[in-house]
C-alpha cells in the first residue's frame, strides 16, 4: 500500500500525481506532510513540489477538460474536506485514461458525479461571499471585511471584488485561515495579519478606527434593510434558506439595531381585517 | 424641522417595496478605467428579507408626492400618509456609498408622479445620469419609466440604465379604468413599444457600428398585480406571453396583491395570494424557458392554475397519454417535461447517456426528484413503480406522501388549504 505526503499546496499534490505515474505505483492515500501513515505496511513517500512537473500535470488535464471541469479540479484542492486529495487523483488517472473526450460529462461515475458537486458546491460559497461580504471603511480610508467561510474560497473571489472596487483600497480577510486578500489600488496580494484590528474577528470594527461617516451608512442600511420587508409575507424559513444563519455575524443588517425599527404607518387596511387579525 | 436621511429613507423604502422586480443580470456593464463597480457578471442577492426576498439593488421612490389616485397604491393622493422626496444628490451618495460597502449591486428607481410625468421622469434620468458621468459608476442601474413621459426622456434614460420598466399593473383596461382612473392602456403601452423600437434599433446599429451607445442592455420589463382584480390565471398568462411577443419584455413579475389601503372597489384579502403567485411565476419559466404554450397549461375549460400541484406536473397528469418516456432514449425537449427534471438535470442526463446506459440510481445522484419523475419515466425498460396508477392517486401520493395514513393525510391537507389562504 502506497502512501504519498506532499506539502500542502495545489502544486505538491500535482506533483504527486506526476510521481505516481512515474513510478506506476497508485497512491492508496495522501496526506499533508507531517500526517501519520494510515498503517505500518504503508510505504510512505514525500514528494517535494517540483513546478515543471505540476504544471506538465496541470496542463494536460487541461487538455482534456472543458474549462469549467478544469477549474473544478482546482475547487476541489480549495474544498479541503477530507479525501479530497485522492479524489483529484482518482479524477486524474481516469481523464488520463480515458480515449474519448468529454469524459467529465460521464456522470454515471461517481468520481465524475462527486467533482461536478464540489464544484456546485464551491460555486456556491464563493457567490455567497461575493453577497454577504460587507466593508467597514476605516480612517484610512481602507475598506475593510472580515469573512470565514465554509470552503477556502478567498482565491475565487478575487477578480470578482478586484473588477467591481477599482477605485477604492480593500482588504478581504479569511479570519478562520488567517490570511486575507488586499488592493492597494494598483494589484492584490495576499497577506498575513500578525494582530488583526479590533472588532474584526467578532465583525464589528471599533469605532475609534472607522472613519465618521461608516456608523451613518450601517444605520441607514439597517433602517433599508427593514423597512423593505412586507411583514404580511413574512417567511423566516425561506429567509433561513437563502440567508443561513452562520453568514449573519459579518451582515450588517443583522447586527442589534441603535434604535428599535419603527414601522411606517402608511397603510391603511380594511377595518375587517383589523378585527382579524388585532 | 428637515427631515432626516434616516426617515426619509425609511417612508421611500417603505413606499417602493411593492415592486417586486429586483433583477440585477444582464447589464454587460464592464468596469473601464478604474471606476466604480462592474454589472457584466451575473446578479448578485446581497441579502433577504424576513419574507424571503431577495435584496439586490436599492430600491427607493425620489418622491412619494403623487398626483394619482390608484386604488391599489399606498401612496395614492388620497392617502394620508407621511411624504418625503430625495434630492437627486441624496440618492446618488446611497447609491454609492452603499454600494462601496458591497450592500446592493445598484440602484431601481422609482417615483411617484408630482407635477407631471416629464417633470418626475427628468428627475429619475438626472440621477442616472450623475452616477455615470460623474462617479464613474458601472453599477446596475433600474429606471422605472413614468407612463405619459415623453420620447425623448425615455431615449435619454435608455442610455445611462441597464433596465427600463413601465408596470401594467392591471391585466386588462376594464380593471385599470376602475382602480386607477388616471392611467390607460395606451399609455403604458406607448412608452413600452418605444423602448423596444430603441433596442431593435441599438442592436441593429450596432452591428454596424461597435461604438453605438448602449440602450437599457438588460432590456425592459414589467409588473402586474395579481388578485386586486378579477381576471384569471389564462388572462394574466396570456397577456404576459404576447408582452414577451410583442414587446420583447425580459421579465414580467406577478406582484401578490397586498391590502394597503382601504377601498370598495379592492377584495378583502387576509394574507396576500402568495400560493396563486407562485404558480404563476412557474408557468412563465415554463412558457419561456421550457417550450411550453401557454395554452397547454391554462385552457378554457382550465382558466386557472392549480394551486395544490405545480403546473408542469398538473400538464403531466393531464397527458398521460405522451408518457412513460424511456430516459435513454427520448428526446430532450420531452425530458425537459417530465416532473422533477429541470434544465440542469436534462442537459446532464443526455450528456451522461453517450457513456453509459443510465439506471435509476444514475438519475438520483444526477438530480432527479424521483418521487415526481418515477411515474412518467422508464430506465431501460423499467418502471420503478410495479403498478399502474391512475392521475388522482398520483396526485395524492405526491401531494400528501405516499405512506397515506388517514392522520398523516390530514395534517398535511390542513396545512396546504392554510398556506392557500
Amino acid at each position: 500500500m502506497h502512501f504519498y505526503t506532499y506539502d500542502g499546496s495545489f502544486e505538491g499534490l500535482l506533483t504527486v500525481v506526476f510521481e505516481a505515474y512515474e513510478r506506476k505505483a497508485w497512491p492508496d492515500q495522501i496526506g499533508r506532510e507531517g500526517e501519520a501513515p494510515p498503517g505500518i505496511f504503508a510505504t510512505h513517500l514525500f514528494v517535494p513540489t517540483d513546478e515543471a512537473k505540476a504544471k506538465r500535470v496541470w496542463e494536460g488535464l487541461g487538455r482534456k477538460l472543458s474549462k469549467e471541469a478544469w477549474e473544478n479540479v482546482y475547487k476541489t484542492y480549495l474544498w479541503e474536506q477530507p479525501g479530497f486529495e485522492m479524489l483529484i487523483f482518482r479524477f486524474a488517472r481516469l481523464v488520463f485514461s480515458s480515449q474519448q473526450k468529454g469524459v467529465e460529462e460521464n456522470f454515471a461515475d461517481a468520481c465524475v458525479q462527486k467533482i461536478a458537486a464540489i464544484g456546485k458546491q464551491m460555486f456556491r460559497e464563493k457567490h455567497r461571499m461575493e453577497a454577504f461580504i460587507r466593508f467597514q471603511r476605516t480612517q484610512d480610508g481602507l475598506f475593510l471585511a472580515p469573512i470565514s467561510p465554509d470552503f477556502n474560497v478567498l482565491p475565487l473571489i478575487i477578480t470578482h471584488f478586484e473588477k467591481r472596487y477599482a477605485d477604492q483600497p480593500w482588504l478581504i480577510y479569511d479570519v478562520r485561515r488567517q490570511y486575507g486578500a488586499y488592493y492597494d489600488l494598483e494589484q492584490v496580494s495576499l497577506v498575513s495579519l500578525e494582530e488583526a484590528p479590533r472588532g474584526l474577528r467578532q465583525g464589528q470594527l471599533s469605532p475609534d478606527i472607522l472613519t465618521e461617516v461608516e456608523p451613518l451608512y450601517q444605520q441607514l442600511w439597517q433602517t433599508y434593510f427593514d423597512h423593505v420587508n412586507i411583514p404580511e409575507r413574512k417567511n423566516k424559513k425561506l429567509h433561513l434558506l437563502h440567508m443561513p444563519k452562520r453568514y449573519w455575524k459579518y451582515l450588517t443588517e443583522k447586527k442589534p439595531r441603535q434604535q428599535a425599527h419603527q414601522p411606517i404607518q402608511n397603510k391603511q387596511v380594511p377595518t375587517e381585517l383589523r378585527q382579524l387579525n388585532p | 424641522m428637515q427631515t432626516s436621511l434616516v426617515e426619509k429613507l425609511s417612508i421611500l423604502a417603505d413606499s417602493a417595496k411593492y415592486d417586486v422586480s429586483c433583477s440585477s443580470s444582464g447589464g454587460k456593464r464592464k468596469n473601464e478605467g478604474k471606476g466604480l463597480g462592474n454589472a457584466e457578471g451575473m446578479g448578485i442577492c446581497h441579502s433577504y428579507t424576513e419574507d424571503g426576498r431577495c435584496v439586490s439593488l436599492l430600491k427607493i421612490l425620489l418622491t412619494n408626492f403623487c398626483i394619482f389616485d390608484c386604488a391599489y397604491c399606498v401612496s395614492r393622493k388620497s392617502n394620508d400618509v407621511k411624504r418625503a422626496a430625495f434630492t437627486v444628490q441624496e440618492v446618488v451618495d446611497l447609491t454609492i456609498n452603499f454600494y462601496r460597502r458591497n450592500y446592493i449591486e445598484g440602484l431601481f428607481l422609482s417615483s411617484g408622479i408630482f407635477k407631471n410625468a416629464d417633470y418626475t421622469m427628468e428627475r429619475l434620468v438626472r440621477v442616472a445620469k450623475k452616477l455615470r458621468k460623474e462617479h464613474n459608476f458601472n453599477g446596475y442601474i433600474h429606471l422605472k419609466t413614468i407612463p405619459g413621459a415623453s420620447e425623448e426622456l425615455v431615449k435619454e434614460a435608455g442610455l445611462y440604465a441597464d433596465r427600463l420598466s413601465v408596470n401594467i399593473e392591471l391585466p386588462t383596461e376594464q380593471s385599470l379604468q376602475s382602480l386607477a382612473p388616471e392611467k390607460n392602456f395606451t399609455e403604458v403601452l406607448t412608452p413600452m413599444g418605444h423602448i423596444k423600437d430603441q433596442l431593435v434599433l441599438v442592436k441593429e446599429e450596432k452591428k454596424l457600428f461597435k461604438s453605438t451607445p448602449s440602450f437599457a442592455p438588460a432590456g425592459q420589463s414589467t409588473q402586474l398585480i395579481v388578485g386586486a382584480t378579477a381576471e384569471s390565471d389564462r388572462q394574466i398568462l396570456t397577456l404576459a406571453d404576447g408582452l414577451y411577443q410583442n414587446y420583447q419584455l425580459k421579465r414580467v413579475y406577478y406582484s401578490g396583491y397586498v391590502p394597503v389601503v382601504t377601498d370598495s372597489r379592492l377584495p378583502i384579502l387576509s394574507t396576500p395570494p402568495i400560493i396563486r403567485e407562485n404558480r404563476l411565476y412557474q408557468a412563465d419559466w415554463l412558457v419561456r424557458l421550457y417550450g411550453f404554450g401557454v395554452n397547454e397549461l391554462v385552457d378554457e375549460q382550465n382558466p386557472q392554475l392549480d394551486l395544490q400541484i405545480d403546473p408542469k406536473l398538473a400538464w403531466a397528469l393531464r397527458n398521460r397519454h405522451v408518457f412513460p418516456l424511456e430516459i435513454n432514449t427520448a428526446e430532450y425537449e420531452l425530458i425537459l417535461r417530465v416532473p422533477g427534471i429541470g434544465i440542469k438535470s436534462a442537459k446532464k442526463i443526455v450528456a451522461a447517456r453517450r457513456f453509459a446506459h443510465l439506471t435509476w440510481e444514475h438519475l438520483r445522484q444526477i438530480g432527479v426528484v424521483l418521487k415526481r419523475a418515477k411515474y412518467f419515466i422508464t430506465c431501460g425498460g423499467r418502471s420503478l413503480e410495479t403498478r399502474e396508477w391512475d392521475e388522482e392517486a398520483i396526485r395524492r401520493r405526491i401531494i400528501f406522501g405516499e405512506k397515506g395514513s388517514r392522520a398523516n393525510l390530514w395534517g398535511s391537507q390542513l396545512d396546504l388549504f392554510q398556506q392557500a389562504g
